[in-house]
C-alpha cells in the first residue's frame, strides 16, 4: 500500500506544480541501497543441452551421436574441457574462462516433472511455473513481484526485452515489454513533447480520481490512471538517464550483432542507468534441430556461438558490478539422447541450465548425473530429469532475491532443498 | 471505478429507469422481462453499443435512438435477418473463405506438405552449408531462397488462407452491421481456442471459426460443442488425434512386442541392442502412444464444467478413454476428421458418477456423443458459461443474481445461447450504472473501436492485424494457452501497451498507413470549442473529465485534438 500512498502524492504534487517530480524522487531511492537483479534468458524451441554441455566422459554419449556429437578435447572443433567429464561447446569458450574463474554454475539433467515433449505445454508449464497445471494465469516472475513488493520498486522493476510480455512476467504485477529502449514513448514525431504533456495530465488526474476514492466501490479497479503515471515516469526516467542515446559498452565488450546481443546489450544499459531494474528477461529461438544439427561446426554451432558472445560481452561490460547480478538461463526440454535419420535429434526431456554472476559459486556441474545408457534413460530415449527446474528459481528468488518463501510463487512445490548454486 | 466527475452529470433518465426497476430486479426477474429503457439517453446508448458491438460509427447512436433500443438489441440478436451488403462485397475478394475443407486441402495444404517433406529429404541428403550469420531469419529467408519459385508460390498461396481469414475478422468486426455477431464470434472462439502456431492447427483455422463457431454463437451450445470435438483443430491442438487405449498399439502393430522382448535377451550385443532400440523407437513413432488426456481435461475445464465443476482426475483419464479414436485422417495436410475404432479403447468407463457402456467398432463413438450430451446439460456447465458471458457483457465481477438468472434460462431452453445472451444484454444490472465504463476495453476491442469511431476506411486490415500482434501484443489467433485471452482489465493494463495504444491512435490519425484512411477534417474540422463538443458527443458521448477536457482545448489541430481523444482514458474503458 506504501506504493499508492506514495503515487497518490506524488500525482498531487504534479497537478498542483504542473509538472512530475516524483520519478526524481524514484530515482534517488532507487540509489539509495544495491539492488539485486535476476536476469532470466529462454532459449525458446528446446536447446540441445548434450551438444552445449557435452558429456564427453560418456562412451553412450559417442555411440548414440556418430554424425553429431562434438569431438573430444584436444580434437578438431573439440569441446572445451570444463571438470574432467564434462566440456562446453567449441563456439561457447568464452564462457569456458568464466567456468574456470567460478562465475559459471551449470545444472545438468535439470527440467520439468511433467513428460510433455510438446514445445507449447512445456514453455507454458516453465514459465507459469507450474507443471502440469495449465489453469495458472501468471507468470513465475510476476508472482515473485508480489510476494517482494516494496516502497521503492520503479516502473523499471521488471523489464522484458521483447515485443510482448514474456508468460513469466505476466500478472498483476506491473512489468514493461520493451522492444527498443530507444523506442519507448510516444512516437510523434515534432508533436511528442505536447502530445505526450497532454495524455500525461489526462493520465495524472483519473489517477488521483481513482485513489481518492477510498470506498473501494468499484472493484474492477482498473487502475489505468496508475499505470499511465507509471508509463510516463518510466518515459521520462528513461530520457533522464539519456538511455535512448548512443552506448558504448565498457571494458571494450563487444556484442553480437544480432536480436540477442540487442537486447543483452539494454539490459546492461538499464542496469547502470540505475533506473531500478531488478528483473530482466530476454529470449532467443533458433534451437528446434530436427534436421542437419552440426557438431562442433554448422547450424546448432552458429546459434550457441551468438548465444555466448552475447553472455560473455555482457559479463564484460558489466565488469564490478556483476556483484548484484546473476543469469540465468533455460529453455523448455532437452533433445533426444540418440541422432535421429535427418542428423538431428527429436525433443527430449532434461536439459543444462546456465547460471553466471558475482555471487554464483560456479566453477561445477551441479545435479545428480543420470547416465546416457539406455536404461538410465527416461522412457528408454531421453535424458532423465534429477533436479527439478523449480529447484533452481527457488535458490535463485530466496537467496539472490531475498524472497521469505516460495509458497506463493511455487504454489504446491517443495523445494528438495538448495543445490549451493550461490554464496552463502 | 475511476470516479470521473463529468462536465455533464449523467442524464437523469438513467438514474429514473436503474431506480425504478430495482425492486423489481430484487425480487428476480422473469425471463421474459426486459429493462431496456425506451426513451434512453446518449450515455445508454453508448454503452450497448460498447457491449453489444465495437463501439459507435459516426452517427450511430441516433441512428439506434431513432428506431429505439430495444429494437435495435433485438435486431442483433437475430443477425441473419440484418443485411450486411458492404461487408458481403468486401469478402468477396476473399474465396478461400468458402471453401470446403476438402477443397483447402487439395488446393492448397496437400501441396505444400508435400512439398515440405520434399524438402525435407533434400535437406538430409545435402549438407547444407552452415549459416554465417547468426540470425535466424537470415537463414530461413536464405532457405527459402534456395526453394525453386513454384515451391515458394505453394508455400506462400497456402499461407493466405490463414492470412485471408485474418482480414475478413477485422474487416467484419469494424465494419459488420452484425456486430453482436461479431463479438460473439470472437467471444465464443476464445472460449474454444486454438492456437495457430501449434503444429497443422493453422491448416484447420478457416474451416474451425466458419463451421464449427459461427453457425451456432446464437444456437444450441451442444452443437458448437459438438462441433468442435469433430473439428481437426481443436483435435490437434489438444492432442487428442494421438490419443489412444494403450492396447491399441497391440492391435495396430503386432511386431512390436516382439521387438521389446528381444531387447531382454542377455546375449545380444550393445550394436544390436543399439539397433533394436532405433527400430523400435521407429516402429512406436507409427504406433498412437497410449492415453492423452489434454482434451479430456480441457474439454471439462475450460469448455463445459469450469476449474471447480466436480470433476476430478479419475473423471479426466475416463473422458480421455471414451474419446481415444477421435482423430484425424492425415493431420499434416488439411486432413479430416476420422474416428479410428481400433484406436479406442471399448471398456465400459463412468463419467461423474454416470456409467458409459463402452462399444467397439464404429458404435465406439457413441461413448463420447453421449458424455458431451451430459457435460453439455450440466448446471456447472451452466453455471461456467452464465458467468463468463455476463463477464463480457456486463462486469469484470458480474452479480450474481445475473448469473444465477442466465444459468437457469440456459437450464430451461437447453442451452439456447440466444436466450441467454438475451437475458444478459436485456437485464437490469447490463443497465445499472454500476455498469457503465467499468470495464476496460482489450487491444483488440480497442483498435476495432477506434477504426470505428473515427469512420475509417479500410482497403487492407494488415495495419491493424500488424499492430495487434505487435505492439498491442494480442494476435489473432494467436494466443497461446487454451484458457484462450483474459478478457478483464488485469491482463490488458500494462505501461508498453497503454503507450502502444497512444500510438496506434497517432498512426491511425496520421494516416500513416496508407492502407486505413481516416477523414479527419470531416470529424474535425477545426479545434473550436463547437467542434470539441461535437466530437466529445461523437466518441464518448458526451462524458469527458475536466482534465482531459483541459487537454483537448490546448491541442493545437485537429489531429491531436482526435490523438488526445483516442488515447485518453475514458476511451480505453468501455
Amino acid at each position: 500500500m506504501n506504493r499508492r500512498v506514495f503515487l497518490k502524492n506524488g500525482s498531487m504534487a504534479m497537478v498542483a506544480l504542473g509538472f512530475a517530480p516524483h520519478f526524481v524522487t524514484n530515482s534517488l531511492l532507487a540509489a539509495r541501497a544495491r539492488r539485486k537483479v535476476l536476469v532470466t534468458i529462454f532459449q525458446r524451441g528446446a536447446v540441445d543441452g548434450l551438444s552445449m554441455i557435452v558429456p564427453y566422459g560418456e562412451e553412450w554419449y559417442y555411440k548414440t551421436r556418430p554424425s553429431i556429437g562434438i569431438p573430444r578435447p584436444g580434437a578438431a572443433n573439440g569441446v572445451v574441457d570444463l571438470d574432467g567429464f564434462f566440456g562446453i561447446h567449441p563456439k561457447m569458450s568464452p564462457l569456458a574462462d568464466l567456468f574456470h574463474r567460478n562465475e559459471l554454475a551449470i545444472v545438468h539433467a535439470c527440467g520439468s516433472p511433467d513428460p510433455t515433449r510438446s514445445h507449447f505445454d512445456a514453455q507454458d508449464y516453465m514459465e507459469s511455473g507450474t507443471p502440469g497445471v495449465k489453469s495458472t494465469q501468471d507468470g513465475w516472475l510476476n508472482r515473485y513481484l508480489h510476494a517482494r513488493e516494496h516502497a521503492d520498486a520503479t516502473p523499471f522493476r521488471a523489464v522484458a526485452l521483447s515485443q510482448q510480455l514474456p508468460r513469466s512476467l505476466q500478472g498483476t504485477a506491473p512489468a514493461l515489454a520493451i522492444a527498443q529502449v530507444g523506442k519507448f514513448g510516444i512516437q510523434g514525431g515534432a508533436q511528442t513533447e505536447m502530445m505526450q504533456a497532454g495524455f500525461e495530465s489526462q493520465y495524472a488526474a483519473a489517477a488521483d480520481q481513482m485513489l481518492g476514492n477510498s470506498t473501494g466501490s468499484g472493484q474492477t479497479g482498473t487502475g489505468l490512471g496508475r499505470i499511465g503515471v507509471e508509463a510516463f515516469d518510466a518515459v521520462k526516467m528513461m530520457k533522464d538517464a539519456k538511455v535512448g542515446g548512443p552506448y558504448t559498452p565498457a571494458n571494450k565488450a563487444e556484442y553480437p550483432r544480432s536480436g540477442f546481443g540487442d537486447a543483452m546489450k539494454q539490459i546492461a544499459q538499464l542496469i547502470k542507468s540505475d533506473l531500478g531494474l531488478e528483473v530482466a528477461f530476454a529470449e532467443l529461438g533458433g534451437w528446434d534441430t530436427h534436421v542437419q544439427q552440426g557438431n562442433g561446426t554448422g547450424q546448432l554451432a552458429t546459434r550457441l556461438e551468438d548465444f555466448a558472445k552475447g553472455l560473455s560481452a555482457f559479463y564484460t561490460d558489466m565488469g564490478e558490478a556483476m556483484a548484484d547480478v546473476v543469469v540465468v538461463t533455460m529453455s523448455e526440454f532437452g533433445r533426444a539422447v540418440t541422432e535421429n535419420g535427418n542428423r538431428g535429434t527429436d525433443h527430449g526431456h532434461a536439459n543444462a541450465m546456465m547460471i553466471m554472476g558475482g555471487p554464483v559459486k560456479g566453477g561445477k556441474v551441479y545435479g545428480k548425473w543420470p547416465g546416457l545408457a539406455p536404461e538410465r534413460r527416461y522412457e528408454n530415449r531421453d535424458l532423465a530429469v534429477t533436479t527439478d527446474f523449480r529447484d533452481v528459481f527457488t535458490e535463485l528468488v530466496t537467496k539472490h532475491l531475498d524472497a521469505k518463501t516460495t509458497a506463493t510463487i511455487f504454489p504446491g512445490f517443495t523445494s528438495n532443498g538448495a543445490l549451493g548454486i550461490l554464496k552463502a | 471505478m475511476m470516479n470521473i466527475r463529468y462536465i455533464r452529470p449523467l442524464a437523469a433518465g438513467t438514474l429514473a429507469v436503474a431506480l425504478t426497476l430495482a425492486p423489481h430486479w430484487q425480487v428476480g426477474a422473469q425471463k421474459s422481462d426486459s429493462a431496456v429503457p425506451s426513451d434512453p439517453d446518449a450515455q445508454t446508448i453508448l454503452h450497448v453499443l460498447n457491449r453489444v458491438g465495437y463501439g459507435p460509427k459516426p452517427g450511430d447512436i441516433e441512428r439506434v435512438r431513432m428506431i429505439g433500443l430495444a429494437t435495435y438489441i433485438d435486431q442483433q440478436l437475430h443477425p441473419e435477418k440484418i443485411a450486411d451488403p458492404a461487408v458481403d462485397a468486401a469478402l468477396a475478394e476473399f474465396p478461400t473463405l468458402k471453401m470446403s475443407a476438402e477443397e483447402l486441402a487439395t488446393k492448397y495444404y496437400r501441396p505444400a506438405e508435400e512439398m515440405r517433406k520434399d524438402q525435407q529429404a533434400k535437406l538430409a541428403k545435402a549438407d547444407v552449408k552452415e549459416a554465417k550469420a547468426g540470425d535466424d531469419k537470415m537463414a530461413v529467408a536464405a532457405a527459402q531462397a534456395q526453394l525453386p519459385p513454384e515451391a515458394q508460390k505453394v508455400r506462400q498461396e497456402a499461407a493466405s488462407v490463414l492470412q485471408n481469414l485474418t482480414q475478413a475478422r477485422i474487416i467484419r468486426a469494424v465494419d459488420s452491421e452484425r456486430q453482436l455477431n461479431e463479438v460473439l464470434v470472437d467471444f465464443w472462439f476464445n472460449h474454444f481456442n486454438v492456437y495457430a502456431q501449434k503444429g497443422s492447427v493453422n491448416e484447420y483455422l478457416n474451416v474451425y471459426e466458419r463451421d464449427a463457431i459461427r453457425p451456432y454463437v446464437l444456437g444450441s451450445f451442444r452443437d458448437m460443442l459438438g462441433a468442435v470435438a469433430h473439428n481437426p483443430a481443436m483435435l490437434f491442438y489438444l492432442d487428442n488425434y494421438q490419443s489412444a487405449d494403450p492396447k491399441a498399439g497391440d492391435r495396430l502393430n503386432p511386431q512390436l512386442a516382439q521387438m521389446e522382448q528381444r531387447l531382454k535377451n542377455p546375449r545380444i550385443t550393445p550394436q544390436q541392442r543399439e539397433q533394436a532400440m532405433t527400430r523400435i523407437e521407429q516402429a512406436k513413432k507409427n504406433t498412437p502412444k497410449g492415453l492423452n488426456e489434454n482434451y479430456a481435461r480441457e474439454l471439462m475445464e475450460l469448455h463445459t464444467l469450469g476449474v471447480d465443476g466436480g470433476y476430478n482426475q479419475k473423471d479426466v483419464q475416463e473422458v480421455a478413454r471414451v474419446f481415444t479414436g477421435w482423430t484425424i485422417d492425415q493431420p499434416r495436410g488439411g486432413g479430416s476428421f476420422l474416428f479410428r475404432s481400433a484406436m479406442h479403447d471399448p471398456g465400459n468407463k463412468t463419467v461423474l458418477g454416470q456409467p458409459i457402456s463402452g462399444y467397439s467398432g464404429a458404435d465406439g463413438m457413441r461413448e463420447g456423443e453421449r458424455v458431451l450430451d451430459l457435460l453439455a446439460m450440466n448446471p456447472a456447465t451452466a453455471h461456467h458459461l452464465a458467468f463468463k458471458l455476463a463477464q463480457r457483457f456486463v462486469s469484470d465481477v458480474p452479480p450474481a443474481s445475473l448469473v444465477d438468472r442466465a444459468t437457469q434460462v440456459y437450464l430451461s431452453t437447453n442451452g439456447n445461447l440466444r436466450e441467454v445472451t438475451r437475458t444478459i444484454i436485456t437485464s437490469p444490472e447490463f443497465f445499472s450504472i454500476e455498469a457503465y465504463h467499468s470495464q476496460v476495453k482489450t487491444p483488440l476491442d480497442f483498435a476495432i473501436s477506434a477504426a470505428r469511431v473515427t469512420g475509417a476506411r479500410m482497403s487492407n486490415a494488415a495495419p491493424i492485424v500488424q499492430a495487434l500482434r505487435t505492439t498491442l501484443g494480442m494476435p489473432l489467433y494467436g494466443c497461446q494457452p487454451p484458457t484462450g485471452y483474459k478478457t478483464t482489465a488485469d491482463a490488458w493494463v500494462n505501461t508498453g501497451a497503454l503507450l502502444a495504444r497512444m500510438n496506434f491512435g497517432l498512426q491511425l490519425v496520421s494516416n500513416q498507413q496508407r492502407a486505413i484512411r481516416v477523414n479527419t477534417a470531416m470529424l474535425a474540422p477545426d479545434t473550436t470549442s463547437a467542434t470539441r463538443e461535437k466530437l466529445v458527443d461523437r466518441i464518448l458521448a458526451g462524458r469527458i473529465s475536466p482534465s482531459t477536457s483541459a487537454t483537448l482545448a490546448k491541442a493545437p489541430n485537429p489531429q491531436q485534438l482526435l490523438v488526445l481523444l483516442l488515447g485518453s482514458p475514458e476511451f480505453q474503458q468501455r
